[in-house]
């Protein structure tokens, strides 16, 4: 479900995991990263959840976890503001 | 998931959930440094630098089926949201042959939409079972 990670001084982020986007007709330049964005942007209900991978901490471990990993079982992802806080 | 790292996470759960869960928190704890997974789901403040509140069901296929979005200081209601999920993991055992009314909890009656229920969700589905616990 999820790979551990070697633990050095380096901070891995989160991000994006390319989907494949549908090139059935190719815009060119600066449209093609404005389309991109917007299309990437969208979340709506019935469409696909945006694939990302990203490092965390699971059970005593340091692990990177992909969202698609999951395909095949309920995912419910929350997102907070911040660790040691109130609410 | 939030902008702290994977450090910071291990301290929280060793330092504090731990002592609110036994064992600690059973799932991922995920690191979204700079808020890039954040930004695609729409829930990262650029301003101030940390993710809302933002809580996604996504089902076996990775559709989302439902989402909430709540500003910093209102915490969420964990018991709705586990209302929902079960709401959505029986719409999809039972494939879409029923659904779930307004108030609608495991064990309460469910809808069954078609021709014959237009015009007579009132005879089968009262108000009161939008208020019900």
């Amino acid at each position: 479900m999820s790979e551990e990670l070697n633990v050095s001084c380096a901070r891995p982020i989160g991000s994006e995991v390319d989907q494949g986007i549908d090139d059935s007709f190719v815009i060119e330049g600066a449209e093609a990263s404005k389309a991109k964005k917007e299309e990437t942007t969208m979340i709506m209900v019935g469409r696909k959840a945006p694939d990302f991978s990203a490092p965390g901490y699971h059970d005593g471990k340091f692990v990177n976890v992909k969202l698609s990993d999951f395909q095949g079982k309920w995912v419910v992802l929350c997102f907070y503001p911040g660790d040691f806080t109130f609410v | 998931m939030s902008v702290d790292s994977m450090f910071v996470h291990k301290m929280w759960d060793e330092e504090e959930l731990s002592k609110m869960v036994d064992g600690g928190i059973p799932f991922p704890m995920l690191s979204d440094a700079g808020g890039r997974v954040g930004t695609l789901y729409g829930v990262y403040d650029n301003e101030a630098g940390v993710e809302t509140r933002g809580r996604f069901i996504i089902d076996p296929d990775g559709v989302i089926q439902g989402y909430e979005v709540l500003t910093p200081p209102v915490g969420r209601n964990v018991a709705e949201s586990l209302r929902q999920l079960q709401a959505f993991q029986l719409i999809r055992a039972k494939k879409g042959a029923e659904a779930t009314p307004s108030g609608w909890k495991p064990g309460k009656a469910t809808l069954r939409p078609g021709p014959d229920l237009v015009g007579k969700v009132w005879e089968v589905w009262k108000v009161d079972q939008a208020f019900e616990d």
